[in-house]
Order: C-alpha cells, then structure tokens, then sequence
C-alpha cells in the first residue's frame, strides 16, 4: 500500500495494491506518474495507478479532484470534448502505451469501452444502437448480427425487458434502461475494459440498483474502472478505491488507492480518512 | 373550495391572509392594461399579415382564371393569335431544370462545406474565414451574383444557357445551404460524438453515421428553403438563361424560367401576355408555397421526442 501526492512511487510493485492475491490479478491497465493538461491548466499531477484485470475499481473524490478527467485519459476520449491537452507519464494498456503516435485510437477504445455519466443513445432503433459498434468495423451476417445483439443485451440485463421492441426507438425507453443499453452497446464490441464515468448520477435508486447489480455480474468477463460521488455505491461495487482529491492549487491527485476495504475500515491518509467520514468534500 | 372563499372560525389563522390573497382579482388598472396589450398585439399582426394577404389575393384573383390545364403544358402563343393553346410549359420546364442545376452544385458543396465547419474546422481561422466568407455571400444582391455568372459561364461559353442559370442560382443557394446545415450539425449534442467514439468509430463514421443522421430534417429543411429561394429569383437569370418562346434546345442554350417569363410579360403591351404573368405568378406562389410546407412537415415528423 502507498499513497501518493506529490512525490511519485520509488518502484512499479508499490502501486499494486493487492499484495496478497495479485497473482490472478495483472493490470490490464497501468498507469504511471500520469500528468494532464487541459490548454495550459495542469488538470490532473502525478497519478499512478494499477487498475487490476478482472476487478472492479471505484474512482472517488469531491467534484474539480480529476477523477473523470483521469478515466477519461484512459481510453484517450478527454481529448475530444475539450481542444488542447497534454498527456506526461505513462498510460499502458496490457504493456502498450496508448499515447504512443502510432496507437489507433479506433482500435483502443474498442477495446476500452466507456460508459457515460447521461444516458447517450443514438436515435435509433434499440437493435441499431447495440449493433453501431459491431457495424463500425466488420459486417456480419444477420444472423450472427442478431446472436451479438442479444447476447450483449442479456449481459446488460436488458433482453427481457426489450427482445419484443428490439425495432423501437431507444429513445423511448426510461432512464435506466437507456444507461443499460449504453452498456450494452459498448458490451457489443466486446472490450476488455469498461470506463464508467459516474453511471448512476441520473438514475433513481432502483435502476441505480440494477446497474450495480450489473457491475457484480460483468466482473467476471472484464475489467471495470468506475468513478463516482456516491462512496456507498464505491463500498458495494468495487475491489478497489482510489481516492482522489485536489488542494489549493486545484491540481487533482491520486491521495491513496487501496483495496476498498482498507479505504473505507483504515485508511491511512488523514484526507482520505475525513473525506470517507463526510468531514470534508 | 369554499373553505378558501368564505373562512371560517376554524380555519388556520396563519394560511388566512394567503389563501384571501389566492382569490383576490387583479386591479383595474392592470386588467384594462392586460386586454389593451391583448389587442394591439392582434391589430398589429393581422396589420403584419395584411401585405401577405393582399399580395395572395391579387395573384390569386387574377392569376386563377387563366390557369388551365393547357397553360401548364403549351407554349406561349404568338402575340395578336386567337384560339391557339397559350401557356408557358417551357417557363416551367426551364424553371425546373436550372434549379436542378443548382441543386446538384449547392446541395453536396454546401452540405459537405458545413460537415467541415461545424465537425472538424470548428473554431480554426480557415473555418472561421468560410464562415464568413458565407455569411457575406448570403447578403451579396442577386444581380450582382448574375453578374458574376455572366462573366465566369456566359462570357467563356458564348451563350446564355441553362447551365450559366443554374451556376448563378447554385450561388445563391450555396450559403443558405451551408449556413441552415451547420446550425443543424451543431445542435446534435457532443454527447452523441463522444458515445461514438468510444465505440471505436472513426471520425468519419460518426460524422456520417450519427451526426447526419440525427441533423437529416434540419439538412433537408434548409435544402428546400434554398430550393425555395431559387425557384423565384430572377435578377441572376435575366442575362444568364435569357429567355426564349420556346422550349430551351439544350443545356448550353437561352433557357426560360417562370421569373424572367413573368418580368418580361407583366410589363407587355400586350393583354394575353399580362395575363399569362399573373397565371405564372400563381404557379410560382403556389410552388414555393408547397416548398415551405414540405419542410414544415419534415421538421416536425422528425421533432425528437
């Protein structure tokens, strides 16, 4: 276990967390001493970070700490809702770097899937939504087409509840069912890891449920990294908690990142501590 | 009800003075005031309205009864001639095929100028100076772009034709086109950019795939109201196309169009002539009339729910 502020870890081994069990476990993601820049205003400094093959890692942290801004680097979608960024340090993807100039991006974010804070169907048909991803790079047969609709719709929980209308608009489906067909749709193109950028902000309690019920179930196929505010959901959902948080410099960092429930039981950054007992943030 | 209108004893003293205030109507003053601003605003639109009006009852009253079915599909008769068909299917063919003309210059460069502006210029000093640029050439006076057209087709062909037409109408449309596509290309939120991307869709598979789509009956909109426009200018064709009494031979031939047949007939000495300006002028109304109704119906059958 280490925590990191400022001063980045002195060797790779101290950034896994998982002392005991990380055999099975091999980073599909690692991330080290990662700086990002927006323009010139430094969002993010100094982050490293394993995200565990076949875990789930909860990202948490008061609102302006980087945290959506670091899952976003992750799969190199930052840089397309904001003009300028600048990347330091080091982000691979199963011993890849992915900010190499010769990474394609496409390729990348097939394989890194991501989930968004609002529901974003398209305006489609359900089916169409969940095949747009398969469609981008290959061109199946109907039939096999249909097969990769439905098993991605059942890995999302949402086959039961749509397989009669799979023609009809998504836009026409409540909330959570919208967010559980975005999961679906990335589910379809079959990534390795899943982004979720605070998922359930939108939701109400009930579908917030079945998404992390979802999160339990997809575990088992892939690697999830989760941000989000609600540190109860943090606790039920994931294996491992990063803390992130900011001064006054308004510089996010990583404070401590550890299995979640060393996090939340003992943690041992005074910052992390106060922030898990709701005296700050 | 009656609770709030005759209080009792009973009730809440504290709710008292509010629900009294609930049903207390408003002043004098502001109810006259209210009705007053009620009915100038009526006056004036229907004042506003008035122009519109008179202008379709004119057209109408006078351009109806000449309008038959043999107007529509002969050729204007020659001056002084009785009981031959008088009409001008020529005008109404020409009218056709230039605006085709400049649909098929204007619709792909004007769409695909605005696919570049609003998803990979964006805010860039080239795209910011096409932007512009549009924005100028949608004020430029129509005579002036028949001017142009004049000197870049008429002049290096060495005819007037229905090509020289449809380049000055293509002009015309261009910024309109370009223009209407973009506002529609940027009301489609980033959100939908980015749920694209992060499916591994190349930036030109979300343009077209997600972006176009979703924009489709803002882009077609903005089509017909340029095809709209078109269709009723005259200044750019009157030393472009020309005109002729009979159907245009070819391309790269004097080409009449409904406008110039009715800017020249409606000044004629002769009565058949005038009359055959006003039937004109109905067809032409009635034509971008049913422009503008057509994407009215494509914008709301497509409104997002």
């Amino acid at each position: 276990m280490y925590s990191s502020s400022n001063n980045s870890p002195a060797s790779a081994a101290a950034s896994s967390p998982m002392d005991n069990d990380s055999t099975n476990a091999m980073p599909a993601i690692r991330v080290r001493d990662l700086s990002f820049y927006y323009g010139t205003r430094k969002a993010i400094e100094g982050v490293s970070m394993d995200i565990l093959s076949g875990k789930v890692t909860a990202l948490i942290g008061p609102s302006g700490c980087g945290k959506s801004t670091f899952i976003k680097s992750l799969n190199r979608i930052g840089e397309l809702d904001e003009g300028t960024v600048r990347v330091e340090g080091k982000v691979e993807f199963f011993g890849q770097d992915i900010y190499s100039p010769k990474v394609n991006l496409n390729q990348l974010r097939r394989q890194i899937g991501m989930v968004f804070q609002k529901p974003n169907p398209f305006p489609f048909s359900i089916y169409d939504n969940v095949a747009y991803g398969v469609r981008t790079y290959s061109k199946p047969s109907r039939s096999v087409l249909d097969e990769m609709v439905e098993s991605a719709l059942r890995g999302a929980a949402l086959w039961e509840e749509v397989k009669d209308n799979l023609g009809k608009s998504a836009l026409g489906l409540s909330g959570g069912q919208q967010q559980r067909l975005c999961i679906a749709r990335a589910l379809a193109v079959k990534p390795k890891v899943l982004l979720m950028d605070e998922p359930c902000s939108a939701l109400d309690p009930i579908a917030t449920m079945k998404i992390e019920e979802l999160i339990h179930s997809l575990k088992h196929e892939l690697t999830i990294a989760i941000v989000t505010h609600n540190m109860q959901q943090a606790s039920r959902v994931s294996d491992l908690t990063g803390f992130f948080s900011t001064d006054e410099s308004r510089i996010g960092q990583l404070v401590e990142f550890a299995p979640t429930t060393t996090i939340f039981t003992s943690a041992t950054e005074p910052r992390t501590r106060d922030y898990i007992g709701g005296r700050f943030g | 009800m009656s609770n709030f209108s005759n209080p009792t004893s009973d009730v809440n003293p504290l709710a008292l003075g509010g629900a009294a205030e609930l049903m207390r109507p408003l002043g004098l003053g502001r109810r006259i005031f209210s009705s007053g601003a009620t009915i100038l605003a009526l006056f004036l639109t229907a004042l506003a309205l008035l122009p519109l009006l008179a202008i379709l009852y004119e057209i109408l009253s006078r351009g109806v009864p000449g309008l038959t079915w043999e107007t529509l599909t002969s050729l204007p008769a020659p001056v002084g001639v009785k009981d031959v068909p008088n009409g001008f299917a020529n005008a109404i063919l020409g009218t056709l095929t230039m605006v085709g003309i400049a649909s098929l210059i204007s619709i792909p460069l004007g769409i695909l100028t605005a696919i570049y502006l609003s998803e990979f210029g964006r805010k860039g000093r080239f795209a910011q100076v096409v932007r512009f640029v549009a924005n100028v050439l949608s004020g430029v006076p129509s005579i002036v772009v028949g001017v142009f057209a004049y000197g870049v087709i008429v002049l290096a062909t060495k005819t007037f034709s229905a090509i020289a037409g449809g380049f000055a109408l293509a002009v015309i449309m261009l910024p309109i086109i370009t223009l209407t596509t973009e506002e529609a290309l940027k009301l489609i939120p980033t959100s939908q950019r980015l749920a694209s991307a992060a499916l591994g869709a190349s930036s030109l598979q979300t343009t077209f795939k997600i972006i176009v789509m979703a924009a489709l009956p803002g882009i077609v909109t903005g089509v017909l109201l340029a095809v709209a426009r078109a269709a009723g200018e005259t200044a750019p064709l009157i030393f472009t196309a020309l005109f002729t009494q009979d159907f245009a031979r070819g391309l790269f031939e004097p080409t009449p169009s409904l406008p110039v047949l009715i800017y020249n007939y409606a000044t004629s000495a002769y009565e058949e002539q005038n009359n055959l300006a006003w039937t004109a002028s109905t067809i032409l109304v009635g034509i971008v009339l049913i422009i503008s109704f057509l994407s009215r119906l494509v914008t709301r059958k497509h409104k997002p729910r």
